[in-house]
């Protein structure tokens, strides 16, 4: 399995996680787990997702979701998982 | 599993606190490029440097994205040039010849900076040494991207005094031939004591002699995190400053780390060292000067500066320690004064006084670094500068530099600047009483008793 992290941070709106999963599914990426909360006042949105079968390359699923971002006025980042078990599990 | 705090306070670290790996470095030996004849030598130099480095930037870049994670500097170390030019070399010029195809070879792979056009005299030095020493001005004038290093002393061996004498007067010719850069050329070099041969840091990284064919070994930075988590620790005690300032060197270590593992794998080049060093930037809060300042410190260079870098500094090491199996470099705090806003604000007050930032680097990572001086500073008291930096290395076994700026038509109360991550800095006072005597004895000083340690 090789795991990405989505995050979207911005301002909440309609269709935000419609479009991420639309995005996701198009290109067979399995959405593990979902999660969201307000930091700091603003939408924080996480999902861990399978890439292992995706039929875009992780170049242009960063690329595409930074895109989706701009379009809809939030920040979308897709980072592999192990940036962050690395830092925050011994 | 994760959850969206840790995640979050990962991406924070990045957006809005300045976590980067500052470099991406690979050593490339270069013993096997000797040949008695310059050209070839020049070739071979050439060939190697752009077949081992050709994807280094591209690899950088790829980690980059796949992460998240900004890596600032992809650079290259080389054998000390001294050494894989001696056979060819008659001449500094020969020698010159050998700095343009550094130049060239970084130039076509796209890197920022080589490391290496360096001598190691710490007890003696060769006639290819010396003249490499002799050729530093003209090689640092001609070229863009070359750094060179020379280490002068080491705890074993005592202090090449010969060695720090030349290397006055190269400072100060260096600074007259790039006098309409501010003396850039000085940027470009740095004399040590106890030098390590697997620093990934410029300008003083090498790749040693005892280094294999090719290695890649990765700085982390992040002082902007520190500096944040120390908001924290507000009227705290120590145990909860050392506490929390661990544990985020501990957090950015493995970054690094894993930034570490990914270029080596993808690159086919083993894994050298982490170097923990926390290298500050003169963007806001990327700053020592402001952890110390958070520490308690009103303005850095006030009593209580040396004791406060001494915690820093040991507190990083342990936390990063923890985080992975190879640390090596140089690992701990840099002081460069004119990359640190806060430091350069300190110095240009009047507060942080040449002496005190020789006192302070007796108890973190390096040296003096990036210090402008006034440009009529004599070749005998940069000398004396470099001979007392030196000493603090010898007897204390640590490794310590210096990297001043003779800034040439400036004095004090001027600014120099470098740009970029060299940053700009007001020109400090140095005592002008004389040791000329002193420097031109001739000879070397021996190495220190290892026992009666008071």
């Amino acid at each position: 399995m090789n795991k990405a992290i989505i995050t979207v941070v911005g301002q909440d709106t309609v269709g935000i996680i419609a479009r991420v999963c639309t995005y996701l599914s198009e290109h067979k990426i399995n959405v593990l787990d979902i999660s969201q909360t307000i930091i700091d006042g603003f939408f924080n949105m996480m999902m861990i997702v399978d890439y292992s079968d995706s039929t875009a390359s992780f170049e242009d699923v960063v690329n595409d979701l930074d895109k989706l971002g701009e379009e809809i006025g939030v920040r979308i980042r897709c980072q592999r998982e192990e940036i962050f078990t690395r830092m925050h599990r011994v | 599993m994760l959850n969206i705090m840790e995640v979050h306070e990962t991406n924070k670290m990045i957006e809005q606190e300045q976590l980067d790996v500052r470099t991406i470095t690979m050593g490339i030996s270069l013993l096997d490029c000797a040949t008695s004849d310059l050209d070839s030598t020049c070739a071979n130099i050439y060939n190697k440097i752009t077949s081992y480095a050709k994807d280094l930037v591209a690899t950088g870049k790829d980690i980059e994205r796949d992460f998240g994670i900004p890596i600032v500097n992809k650079r290259i170390t080389v054998t000390p040039i001294a050494l894989v030019g001696a056979s060819c070399c008659k001449t500094p010029e020969d020698f010159v010849a050998i700095a343009h195809a550094l130049d060239k070879a970084a130039k076509k792979v796209g890197v920022d900076l080589i490391g290496g056009y360096s001598a190691l005299v710490s007890k003696g030095m060769t006639p290819a040494e010396h003249m490499l020493i002799e050729s530093i001005p003209q090689a640092l004038t001609e070229t863009d991207i070359v750094c060179s290093s020379v280490n002068v002393g080491s705890t074993k061996t005592g202090i090449d005094m010969d060695a720090v004498k030349m290397i006055g007067e190269v400072i100060k010719r260096t600074s007259v031939n790039t006098a309409d850069h501010d003396s850039y050329g000085c940027v470009k070099f740095v004399v040590f004591c106890n030098a390590p041969d697997d620093n990934p840091f410029m300008a003083g990284g090498f790749h040693g002699v005892t280094e294999g064919d090719a290695v890649i070994n990765v700085g982390v930075s992040g002082p902007g995190v520190v500096s944040r988590a120390l908001d924290e620790a507000r009227g705290k005690d120590f145990e909860f400053l050392c506490e929390t300032i661990k544990r985020t060197a501990f957090k950015i270590t493995r970054v690094g780390q894993l930034v570490a593992q990914e270029a080596s794998r993808r690159l086919g080049v083993p894994f050298g060292i982490i170097d923990l060093s926390l290298a500050p930037t003169p963007a806001p809060h990327d700053s020592i000067g402001e952890i110390l300042e958070k520490c308690g410190i009103e303005q850095v260079g006030a009593p209580g500066t040396t004791a406060a870098l001494a915690m820093l500094n040991d507190q990083v090491k342990k936390g990063g320690i923890m985080a992975s199996s190879y640390v090596g470099g140089l690992s701990g705090a840099f002081i460069p004064v004119s990359e640190d806003a806060t430091m350069i604000e300190a110095a240009r007050s009047g507060c942080l006084k040449i002496e005190k930032l020789e006192a302070m680097t007796c108890v973190c990572s390096v040296g003096l670094d990036m210090i402008a001086i006034p440009g009529d500073t004599t070749a005998a008291t940069i000398s004396g500068i470099i001979a007392d930096e030196a000493a603090i290395g010898m007897v204390n076994q640590k490794t310590t530099a210096v990297r001043v700026i003779p800034v040439a038509g400036k004095g004090v109360g001027d600014e120099a600047e470098f740009g970029g991550l060299m940053g700009y800095a007001p020109i400090i006072p140095v005592n002008t009483v004389s040791c000329e005597e002193f420097i031109s004895r001739g000879g070397r000083i021996p190495a220190p008793i290892h026992s009666f340690k008071n």
